[in-house]
């Protein structure tokens, strides 16, 4: 059953080849089998996953299903879930039951969705390796010495892994799209306000989107006709009516433009990964694309700006983790300050400190026009970029990231390096555009991730683009070794 | 020396709407604590703010109240710092991009002279929740029920020069919101608190001086005893030859003394930057026009209206149209008796007089809480006009209606305070009190014009006394004219 893709697992419900009750059931034993080598999960749900499995089975048997009623899915642990833990990778929520449920969470638990427990993430979605976890590394399944990519690597491996059918994974930099190249599955982080943040603990509120994780371009469609969509309790949440995202799947590409940025394919990039995507680029020629090589000109100052702007934020995001109402506290303050600061100091991570920091001094009173104002500046630049290359083409292709995963501790210690991870992603969160990575190719054993990304709100064409390539070629149906024998049943 | 002071005024107005500025909890005052917060307020992650529109349109239409300018784009931002009674870590308001710009408030003062305060701008914000140190043994409690209440904090410009100019300023916004409807303006609730920056600079001289602000007072009284302590505290330093010290600090009216809560160097950075989870809020003209065309009647234009239409005194006319409850306690009391003047007298008087007794300092609402309805009071007038009861009888009345002993002809009647005039029964009341003082009388008759009028007041008072103040003066005096000179 873990060899199937979400949509096929949903056919199998609906042909009642099996029961949601058995398909949880096979995929928590996968998990409890198999996650001690990846750390991929940081609670499991066992027991509220098989009560909603027996309801979704009642679901059907009521014929009133959707397409997720009784589907296994992992939630990456930055969304809200209503009595159970959320902890956002975090010491600072290692002790944090919320008593709501985001919206996305809400969105899968009315259409059936079976939770089966919360993946692990850098702290508070601060990182590209997952090493930055209160709950220790996440191991990519491919090859248990490297890194799933961060933040969302928990849900990464999981899927990767075939413990979850799909997943559930929030983009700020590149924290879908990274993880899934680096772990070779679909991820989708959609257009800004197209799904609610409500319920995501926030890492920097102007970039943060949650999206799908998935298997194929079909899954993430299936996935986003649940989460997407306006939420009154969002005031950023788009009012844009939401499509059928699985109805243009198949849709021919004959006509389509396809632009290759030439600031994509410049010095840092491996000549592997670089093979890779020109490969999938000829496969979208065949298929009667388009090629253009276009230029993004402010490419190189998106790493920069970024890391003002989603520092900033986060500095006050953060503001509200003080110890005084939930959450960790330190023992036996002496007074307020001291509250505070050995709060905050005990409860946060290093990333999550330095990012505090760099944020609170940009700031700061005499540097706030040279670094915040000046990076909202750099911002609108970028932007307008991409406004300009979507007058000529229709989605924009390029490397996810410019490796394939790196060793565990590789770059613990060289944060700047850490960063230049997200060189290809970031840009497209600066902009609020969509962006998709799929899997492209194999180097030594590890995947390689295509970025598609498109127009505002053209989450549509983005699946049809990436659709069209998984049914031409077999790299989304390519397994890790070591986890997808192991358990079968 | 000759001094100058200079006063601006920072006020705080919590906005009547009845949920959150950016969450759907209750703004109801008085509630246990924390029975009022939910997960937004309490800041839960993943919590996002939604913006009020009642609060919006509260802040627009005191834009529209003092002739501001409404900012058709307007811009929330946070402003960073740590206490515990702002749970998010930061204060949701409008620092660059407020939604009212420049406008004006003009006051009147007590010498008849107008003078117009310019307003800076007007933002909207959130209020803090409560930090409750009593009940809880070396700890601090705190209470989110305030926190998001909508304020709207008013800015002027240092136009004012003296106390007097600050508190009619005060009372004047205070009737300018309560008259709108958006606060309900009770100021011992903290619905009103006022921020006063004072310096003080020679008579004269152009620059400013160096200011202080005093936060946070929530009292007319306080702000004129706060102001006249600060002005007094900077002269005597700079005469002295001191300097005066960039400051906030902290009035309290129980001691009546202030002291300094932190100076400028001690001033947080508060690392203003645009909230990344509120849309800039964008309006057009057509949503401007349409609260302007909703808008009720303002102090200003009510008080022309009534010297225009009821003849009242200038001075009358702007008592009862500042308070919008106490206006309209007048219209209604002064159409049932159809006595403008009188009804005026009465309101400003007697009803004044009474609610101070019991109610709170501006606190808006008091007349329409008052015991006597506008009603009764309307038709106790009457009686006074038809003659039932004499003016001095009529206090009495009111006294027994405020305690609750029914309308005016009901206390009239049980307690027979009705008033004789009938001719039998008066002629021989004066014929007994002019029998019983002979001596007088005597007096009265050798006496010449000059000196009788005087002296009738003796006897006029003996009669009224002997009919417990019910016998009608008039007839009264008229009877007792025939009676002595006859």
């Amino acid at each position: 059953m873990h060899n199937c893709t979400l949509a096929e697992l949903s056919k199998g419900l609906a042909d009642k080849a099996y029961s949601s009750d058995e398909l949880t059931q096979h995929f928590l034993k996968r998990i409890k089998q198999l996650d001690s080598q990846l750390n991929s999960f940081i609670t499991i749900t066992e027991e509220q996953a098989l009560a909603q499995a027996k309801a979704a089975d009642q679901q059907r048997a009521n014929g009133n299903s959707t397409a997720l009623t009784g589907i296994p899915l992992a939630h990456k642990d930055i969304f809200c879930t209503n009595g159970v833990k959320t902890s956002c990778g975090s010491k600072m929520l290692d002790n944090f039951i919320p008593p709501y449920n985001a919206t996305v969470i809400e969105k899968f638990n009315q259409a059936g969705a079976v939770s089966l427990g919360k993946t692990n993430m850098d702290e508070f979605a601060m990182g590209s390796s997952n090493e930055s976890s209160f709950y220790g590394p996440v191991k990519n399944p491919w090859s248990t010495d490297c890194v799933p990519g961060g933040s969302s690597g928990g849900s990464a491996a999981a899927v990767a892994a075939q413990l979850a059918p799909a997943a559930t994974g929030t983009d700020t930099g590149g924290s879908i799209r990274q993880p899934a190249a680096l772990c070779g599955i679909t991820g989708l982080k959609p257009t800004y306000g197209r799904v609610s943040r409500y319920g995501i603990i926030a890492f920097a509120s102007s970039l943060d989107q949650a999206g799908p994780m998935s298997r194929t371009a079909e899954d993430a469609a299936l996935m986003l006709n649940v989460m997407a969509g306006f939420d009154h309790r969002d005031s950023t949440s788009s009012e844009q009516a939401v499509p059928d995202y699985t109805a243009a799947l198949n849709d021919d590409l004959s006509g389509l433009t396809i632009g290759l940025p030439k600031e994509y394919f410049g010095t840092g990039l491996s000549p592997a990964i670089e093979q890779a995507v020109q490969a999938a680029i000829k496969e979208y020629e065949a298929m009667g694309a388009t090629i253009k090589e276009i230029s993004l000109p402010n490419t190189s100052l998106a790493v920069p700006c970024y890391y003002v702007i989603a520092p900033s934020e986060a500095s006050a995001n953060l503001s509200r983790f003080d110890g005084v109402r939930y959450g960790y506290r330190c023992e036996d303050p002496k007074d307020l300050h001291d509250l505070y600061t050995r709060t905050r100091e005990e409860g946060f991570g290093e990333e999550v400190k330095r990012r505090i920091l760099i944020g609170t001094y940009a700031l700061s009173a005499g540097f706030y026009d040279a670094y915040y104002r000046k990076a909202q500046q750099i911002r609108r630049l970028i932007k307008n970029d991409f406004v300009a290359a979507f007058q000529q083409v229709d989605v924009i292709m390029g490397p996810t990231v410019p490796n394939t995963a790196f060793a565990l501790g590789e770059k613990s210690n060289d944060p700047v390096s850490m960063y230049l991870e997200d060189i290809y992603t970031i840009s497209t969160n600066l902009a609020g555009l969509p962006g998709m990575s799929i899997p492209a190719g194999l180097v030594e054993g590890k995947p390689a991730g295509l970025q598609i990304t498109g127009n505002y709100f053209a989450e549509s064409k983005l699946l049809n683009v990436a659709h069209k390539f998984q049914q031409a070629t077999d790299w989304h149906q390519q397994f890790p070794a070591q986890f997808s024998t192991k358990a079968e049943d | 020396m000759e001094w100058e002071t200079v006063i601006g005024l920072e006020v705080h107005v919590q906005l009547a709407t009845k949920t959150k500025i950016f969450s759907g909890s209750s703004t109801a005052f008085g509630a246990a604590p924390n029975t009022q917060a939910n997960a937004v307020d309490l800041a839960m992650p993943g919590t996002l703010p939604v913006l009020n529109e009642q609060a919006l349109r509260y802040a627009i239409m005191f834009g529209l109240g003092i002739d501001a300018q409404i900012n058709k784009r307007s811009v929330f931002d946070r402003k960073n710092y740590f206490y515990p009674d702002s749970p998010k870590g930061y204060q949701t308001t409008q620092m660059d991009y407020p939604i009212v710009g420049a406008g004006n408030v003009e006051i009147q003062l007590k010498d008849g002279s107008t003078k117009t305060i310019r307003i800076h701008h007007a933002h909207l914000e959130e209020d803090a929740g409560k930090s409750l140190h009593e009940d809880f043994h070396g700890c601090t409690g705190i209470d989110l029920n305030r926190a998001g209440t909508p304020l709207i904090e008013i800015v002027s410009e240092p136009d004012m020069r003296n106390a007097e100019e600050a508190v009619e300023f005060a009372k004047k916004l205070h009737a300018i919101v309560t008259s709108l409807g958006i606060s309900d303006g009770a100021m011992s609730q903290g619905s009103m608190r006022f921020d006063v920056n004072i310096s003080v600079r020679l008579k004269g001289e152009e620059e400013y001086g160096t200011r202080t602000e005093t936060k946070n007072l929530n009292s007319f009284k306080f702000m004129e005893e706060a102001i006249a302590l600060e002005v007094e505290r900077q002269i005597d330093i700079l005469e002295d030859g001191g300097r005066i010290v960039q400051e906030t600090r902290l009035y309290n009216g129980d001691t009546k003394t202030a002291r300094s809560m932190r100076s400028k160097e001690e001033a947080n950075d508060y690392r203003y930057f645009p909230c990344p989870d509120l849309l800039p809020v964008v309006i057009d003209d057509s949503y401007i026009e349409a609260i302007r065309a909703s808008l009720p009647e303002l102090p200003a234009s009510r008080q022309a209206r009534f010297v225009e239409n009821y003849g009242l005194s200038n001075y009358d006319a702007g008592i009862l149209s500042a308070d919008s409850a106490m206006s309209q306690y007048f219209e209604v009391a002064s159409q049932v008796c159809d006595d403008a003047k009188l009804t005026a007298n009465w309101v400003i008087g007697e009803v004044s007089a009474q609610l101070n007794n019991t109610a709170k300092e501006g606190d808006g609402t008091s007349f329409a809480l008052c015991p006597v309805s506008a009603e009764h009071l309307g038709q106790l007038i009457c009686r006074i006009k038809d003659n039932t009861i004499s003016g001095k009888i009529a206090k009495q009345v009111f006294e027994a209606m405020w305690n609750g002993e029914g309308d005016a002809d009901t206390v009239i009647a049980d307690k027979g305070l009705k008033q004789v005039s009938d001719t039998g029964a008066l002629e021989a009341m004066v014929a007994k009190v002019i029998n019983d003082n002979p001596e007088q009388v005597e007096n009265y008759r050798n006496a010449d014009e000059g000196k009788r009028k005087k002296m009738t007041g003796f006897f006029v008072g003996q009669i009224m006394k002997a009919s417990k103040g019910q016998a009608n003066p008039g007839m009264v005096n008229k009877i007792l004219m025939a009676q002595l000179n006859g």
